[in-house]
């Protein structure tokens, strides 16, 4: 009886002292989610199954980081979509901390804006914390690899904000050019300048 | 006398365009800033005019800034990053009355130098630096202050 008990607590002490993981890291095998759309319908990755991976992106209405990145994100469905990797956005910002970022705003905006691709809205929030957003817009590249969708990219999408013209490293595009040429990505991961997600209780 | 006024009015308004360039800085030229202080301790605030959460907390940097004088406020405005026209910061500085000091950022690739500031930074605004160059203590803290929070955090770099 005594052995039982010091080895649930060497099990105990081994479990508790695991660090806490703050989002994924590169490798990291993503969960799957149920989100709603902007169109009432649950979202899940499970929804395609056979997608080479996907370009989850974590995102907002009244950013205007999102409005400057508006057209890439757009354009970033239009290029990958047919080469397996679509695009998914997700509003994790607490909807009552500043108006514009309730539902309604989310499916006018994508509306307006003529988004080929779904936007979620996680109002848990849990989603965000699992993956370890903390801006928009975040970039989360998952690249499947047999039955799980590892991450293999984790930032911004290019190195100017303010002028898509003068753009010189598409990390994004380039992360996801050297999946579909299975080679290593080179850029795994970078910051970007933005708005944090407006997190609930804070 | 009107030849007089004409020619103080240039003058002033060389002047003034003088003084319109030296707030806009590169990278290098904050940490030299931020180095070349030797008594105060220093608080960086990096804000924007598009980003509420920074405006909330703002009037906190002006109250320190004002009551201590072992303190040195320096509101580094991010706003280039999106916007090239100074004019939005400047607008901002001059109707809200702003008297601490403002520098405007002049760099468009974060993610070159986010790290230089801190490497836990995320990058997200708001974001506070208190740095005390007398004994090295710095803390870095990437979210929205409320009362109470600079006090501590000055006393912690003491």
């Amino acid at each position: 009886m005594k052995h039982l008990f010091y080895s649930i607590l060497i099990v105990f002490a081994f479990v508790a002292s695991a660090p806490i993981k703050n989002g994924y890291e590169i490798g990291d095998t993503a969960a799957d989610f149920n989100l709603k759309n902007i169109d009432g319908k649950m979202v899940s990755l499970s929804n395609w199954k056979d997608s080479k991976g996907f370009i989850v992106i974590f995102d907002c209405n009244t950013c205007p980081y999102s409005k400057a990145y508006n057209e890439r994100i757009i354009g970033l469905n239009n290029k990958y979509l047919s080469l397996g990797f679509p695009v998914v956005a997700i509003n994790a910002s607490d909807a009552t901390a500043s108006s514009g970022e309730t539902f309604e705003e989310m499916v006018r905006i994508a509306k307006r804006k003529g988004y080929t691709f779904p936007y979620l809205v996680d109002e848990t929030q849990n989603v965000a914390k699992a993956f370890g957003a903390t801006n928009t817009p975040h970039v989360f590249v998952l690249n499947r690899s047999g039955n799980d969708l590892k991450v293999a990219y984790i930032g911004t999408i290019d190195d100017n904000a303010r002028n898509a013209s003068a753009v010189s490293k598409k990390y994004v595009e380039e992360a996801i050019d050297a999946l579909i040429a299975n080679k290593a990505v080179s850029t795994t991961k970078t910051k970007a300048i933005g708005c944090g997600i407006k997190w609930k209780n804070s | 006398m009107r030849n007089t006024s004409i020619i103080l009015l240039l003058v002033a308004s060389l002047g003034a365009s003088a003084q319109d360039d030296r707030d806009l800085i590169k990278l290098n030229r904050l940490q030299q800033i931020m180095q070349a202080e030797k008594d105060r301790i220093q608080i960086i605030n990096f804000w924007a005019t598009w980003c509420s959460p920074c405006l909330k907390e703002l009037p906190l940097f002006e109250k320190i800034d004002m009551e201590r004088k072992d303190v040195k406020v320096r509101l580094v405005s991010m706003d280039m990053d999106l916007d090239p026209d100074t004019t939005k910061v400047r607008k901002f500085v001059i109707r809200k009355k702003i008297h601490s000091e403002v520098l405007i950022l002049n760099e468009s690739n974060p993610n070159q130098w986010i790290d230089k500031i801190d490497k836990n930074w995320n990058g997200s605004l708001p974001a506070t630096l208190v740095l005390n160059n007398k004994n090295g203590k710095r803390r870095f803290v990437d979210r929205e202050l409320h009362e109470g929070d600079l006090e501590k955090l000055i006393a912690e770099v003491q």
